[in-house]
């Protein structure tokens, strides 16, 4: 979603008992690693509309009521922000344990392995072991495509396709369906991949994708790395223009 | 349209009424329409015509009465009498003690305390007027809110009524409605928005719903003095595909004030103009949600967003947007009507006014009621409710829909406003609330509420979309008799993490009944842990006691 | 020094997890100068004896017979480390979860099956409709993922056990490593 671009001003706050300073259309996401302060992410993708959805971002700012996501709250002059405090850790390890236990992921056996967003997640907050009970639910594999596959068993609905797709693609080819933990990624109005009209093969939504769930075909165990230097790139040159 | 020819139609409409020395009035909304109360009307208006007493005595269509429970009712007027689970064949009787003694065996003591400690101003009309018929809504003082605001007060003059009347917001969060109806009205855009929602999702919930069947013109009132009080002029009614008789109502009501010329181009002969159109949403609950809702009238799939912003600054197609609940417009006429002092004289320090709240469970008087805010849920309960039927035992009171808390018997004296609901663990939510008696398992309720929330939540935030399931898988669990102690601290830990970190109020809400039941009613989660019972003997656990 | 005393047993896993901590090559002297191997596929031992101090457990819950051990080994056991992805995820059994037994023994042994299509009944313990994650079952002290985990990890694993210590394994090993 855009937001009107009002003239930014520097701004100067404190993120972790550092102060730093930031552009007020800049997140706190954006101003923490420009300081190199380590946040969480999973839905958020530079070039990319903000979605909100994953919360791994959160942090806690002083005064409000609430945690907030970092990747969607615009920097203010004197806000204090905590991004590391226990219940904060405590709950992004919740929420990545909660997509562990979602869908099938089988590590050892998947094309992203070594290269997965979600596997480097859980090594860098320490999860070793996921406490809530798998749901095993069946998923399908759309492998109707020529050169990808959409494997659901690895997807964490993080939205990246479905705005890479729209955004920057222009071709809305995916979105998503159902309510709850019945939700999932589809091909137009639920088409096979490879019969879909709008579909360009750019492959953009592959290489956006955090994890195996849409890999290129041909691609083996742990083969599959994904190149999204694109992103950025073609973001500041449509700012430009 | 001029304010005289506004008054000549409630002056010709008044005359119509005196001429008839009683009138009938059949309760038409869903309730009663769905006991047969349609087929009643035309009864009694083929009795009436049979004896040829049409210049004297009139039957007519009304909304809702309250008392759901015992429909279909009847009000005859102006004697003041209410009959009850009134059949066709009881037309011949009600007839003929017109102006007599009332026929015993249905009539429904109108003193009692179901009617008497009530305090009307959102359901003033209800039960009196025909809501098919602009005129009687203007015969009973309709649109002349609107005509004031426009004609004798500026938009700052009438926000400041609404602020100074303490209206909060009746959708659930309870925002300062004054204080939204600023904050658009200083938003800069030259195109802006009003959104009625009449999503009202939550399982039991009929207020919106009886308020657009019965009154639908006091809504559109409310929504044109917000539109010209914030600089909108166009507006969205969007409400739920499941309620047929309040859109076929609404799109009536629209069409007669349009020709009437108080909606539409250059109402009463001023440059204001308003513009509504309605919106059916396909019955998702989370599109009650004001984001979600936007989304979903730009033809989105409809899931809420982070906010800031909040849609006063960036909402319908990015333009500021007033969204405002279906009872919080309804409440608008009447504050300009009479004042905001008035308005303010109801209610308590921080919840001003009155509160519409649908009764339902196990309580013998369920149906749709008002009072001013403050009042004890004892007295909704036991008075107006009229206690618990069968002489059961009274065990809780839910509150606010399938996110609020139960509130158990030592807390019933609490007052009703939107700070103590809080306190007590629940919320004030649209006004849905639900009695339970002993035969309730609270691991069972708790496990209903999650249910529903898992399946209507949307799916876009990971701690909502799976913490539900995982919540209800535990809930599953404990109330087959297969759980632990070490379930319930997983359950607990769930609750907080669900509650501080999900996007929008659904997520942040859900817990609410499960965190409520654990702590008043513990005993009963362990007795099915420990026991392996439900003492309710609802949940079904194998080998159990039952 | 007092050698503690250390078993392994693997359950429904592909006895990767020991290969990889045969892999820990000539350090294995010096583990086995403070540890007592008194059970496990490495040694000959028929019963699971009492007062283990550790165990490392490969392999996913997936039948009758793995339960049972389970409960009998947690209860022999002062410290059980779940070893390996198929303990702690249940990994590659687990990827049979959503398909019924009957569908997967039709698969396995008779669709698949160039001779003798018939699906064993006699003396096979039997299958759970899913097979799952140890501490679904039992308590688990560590938890020590990867598929395998690395050798050196293990090695880290065991050096910190015998020190009395609880390994903190944070960044050292991950879901398929
Ligand atoms: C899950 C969810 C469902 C909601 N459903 C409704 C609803 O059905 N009707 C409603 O008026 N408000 C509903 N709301 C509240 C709206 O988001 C919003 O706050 C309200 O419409 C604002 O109006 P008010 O200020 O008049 O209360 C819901 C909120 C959430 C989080
Ligand atoms: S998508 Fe990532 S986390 Fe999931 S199985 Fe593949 S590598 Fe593992
Ligand atoms: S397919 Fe990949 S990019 Fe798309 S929602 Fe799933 S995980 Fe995200
Ligand atoms: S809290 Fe639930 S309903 Fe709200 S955005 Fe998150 S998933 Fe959707
Ligand atoms: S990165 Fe902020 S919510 Fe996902």
């Amino acid at each position: 979603m855009m937001i009107a671009k009002k003239i930014s001003q520097i701004q100067t706050l404190i993120i972790d008992g550092k102060e730093v300073g930031g552009r007020s259309d800049e997140t706190i996401l954006q101003v923490a690693r420009e300081n190199d302060i380590f946040i969480p992410t999973l839905c958020h993708l530079d070039g990319l509309s903000e979605y909100g959805g994953c919360r791994l971002c959160i942090v806690h700012v002083k005064g409000l009521p609430r945690l907030v996501p970092s990747c969607t709250t615009l920097v203010r002059e004197g806000m204090e922000v905590t991004t590391n405090s226990e219940d904060i850790i405590e709950y992004r390890k919740g929420i990545l344990s909660l997509l562990f236990a979602e869908r099938n992921h089988v590590c050892s056996v998947c094309v992203s392995n070594g290269h997965c967003e979600l596997q480097w997640l859980a090594l860098k907050l320490g999860i070793t072991h996921v406490e809530f009970p798998y749901i095993y639910p069946k998923m399908p594999v759309d492998a109707t495509h020529d050169r990808f596959i959409a494997d659901h068993n690895r997807c964490v609905l993080c939205g990246r396709c479905v705005r890479v797709c729209h955004e920057v693609e222009g071709a809305h080819t995916k979105d998503v369906m159902g309510r709850g933990i019945t939700s999932r990624v589809i091909t137009d109005l639920m088409n096979n991949w490879g019969e879909s009209n709008t579909c360009t093969g750019c492959g953009k939504c592959v290489h956006v994708c955090p994890t195996g769930a849409l890999s290129e075909k041909g691609k083996s165990v742990a083969e599959m790395e994904k190149r999204r230097q694109f992103l950025p790139y073609l973001k500041r040159m449509r700012e430009r223009s | 349209m001029t304010y005289e020819e506004l008054l000549e139609i409630a002056k010709i409409e008044n005359e119509k009424k005196a001429q008839y020395v009683h009138t009938i009035n059949v309760c038409v909304a869903a309730g009663c329409m769905s006991c047969g109360s349609q087929e009643l009307l035309d009864a009694f208006r083929r009795e009436i015509e049979k004896r040829g007493i049409e210049n004297w005595c009139k039957a007519k269509g009304v909304g809702c009465l309250g008392l759901c429970t015992a429909g279909p009712l009847i009000a005859i007027e102006p004697d003041g009498i209410i009959y009850k689970a009134v059949k066709p064949s009881d037309v011949h009787d009600v007839i003929d003690a017109l102006g007599g003694e009332p026929v015993k065996r249905i009539l429904c003591p109108s003193d009692m305390s179901f009617f008497t400690k009530q305090q009307k101003i959102v359901l003033e009309n209800f039960g009196k007027i025909d809501p098919e018929r602009i005129d009687e809504y203007i015969a009973s003082g309709g649109y002349q809110s609107l005509y004031l605001a426009l004609r004798e007060m500026s938009p700052s003059m009438v926000i400041d009524q609404i602020v100074k009347s303490g209206l909060r917001g009746r959708g659930g969060g309870g925002y300062p409605t004054g204080l939204k109806w600023t904050t658009v009205m200083k938003a800069s855009g030259s195109q802006k928005y009003v959104i009625c929602n009449a999503d009202e999702g939550d399982p039991g919930a009929f207020m919106d719903r009886s308020v657009l069947e019965s009154d639908p013109h006091r809504v559109l009132e409310g929504m044109a003095i917000a539109g010209y009080a914030v600089g909108a002029d166009k507006a969205f009614i969007y409400v739920r595909a499941e309620y047929p008789l309040a859109i076929k109502r609404l799109r009536k009501a629209i069409a007669q004030a349009e020709h009437l010329g108080v909606l539409g181009r250059g109402i009463f002969n001023t440059p204001f103009n308003f513009d509504i159109k309605l919106r059916l949403g396909a019955g998702a609950f989370v599109c009650g949600e004001e984001t979600a809702l936007i989304s979903s009238i730009e033809g989105n799939r409809g899931t809420p967003r982070p906010r800031p912003p909040y849609p006063a600054e960036y909402g319908l197609w990015g333009c500021p947007t007033l969204i405002n609940n279906v009872e919080t417009f309804a409440n608008v006429p009447a504050i300009l009507r009479n004042g905001s002092q008035w308005y303010s004289s109801f209610g308590t320090e921080k919840s001003k006014g009155t509160k519409v709240f649908a009764l339902a469970g196990r309580i013998k008087n369920t149906g749709l009621i008002e009072v001013a805010m403050g009042t004890t849920l004892r007295e909704i309960v036991f008075d107006i409710g009229g206690g618990i039927p069968d002489g059961s035992k009274f065990k809780a009171v839910q509150t606010g829909g399938p996110s609020g808390g139960c509130i158990t018997e030592a807390f019933l004296d609490q007052p009703v406003d939107y700070e103590s609901l809080a306190k007590l663990g629940s919320i004030m939510g649209s006004g849905g609330m639900i009695v339970m008696d002993d035969t309730s398992c609270m691991v069972d309720v708790a496990k209903f509420f999650v249910e529903f929330c898992m399946t209507e939540s949307c799916g876009k935030c990971v701690p909502c979309r799976d913490g539900s399931a995982q919540m209800h898988y535990l809930l599953d669990k404990i109330s087959r008799g297969h759980g632990n102690t070490n379930d319930l601290h997983s359950l607990e830990k769930l609750c907080e993490l669900v509650k501080n970190t999900s996007l929008c109020g659904l997520g942040m809400t859900m817990p609410n009944p499960v965190i409520s039941t654990m702590h008043y009613f513990r005993d009963e989660y362990l007795a099915h842990i420990h026991d392996k019972t439900c003492p309710a003997g609802v949940c079904n656990i194998k080998g159990g006691r039952k | 020094m007092e050698k503690i005393k250390f078993a392994t047993i693997w359950l429904d896993g592909c006895s990767g997890c020991h290969m990889s901590l045969l892999d820990i090559d000539e350090r294995l002297l010096e583990v086995f100068s403070k540890v007592e191997l008194v059970y496990g596929p490495l040694v000959d031992f028929k019963e699971f004896p009492r007062g283990v101090d550790v165990t490392f457990v490969e392999g996913a819950i997936s039948s009758n017979e793995d339960e049972e051990k389970i409960l009998e080994i947690r209860n022999k056991t002062k410290i059980l480390v779940s070893f390996g992805d198929c303990a702690v995820t249940s990994n590659i059994p687990g990827m049979r979860n959503y398909c019924k037994i009957k569908d997967i023994m039709q698969r396995a042994y008779i669709e698949n099956a160039d001779i003798k299509d018939k699906t064993p009944n006699i003396g096979i313990p039997h299958l759970m409709p899913q097979s799952r994650p140890i501490h679904e079952f039992v308590t688990v002290d560590v938890f020590l993922p990867g598929c395998p985990p690395p050798a050196d990890v293990i090695y880290y694993t065991i050096s910190e056990l015998v020190e009395g210590r609880i390994p903190d394994l944070t960044g050292r090993t991950r879901f398929g490593q």
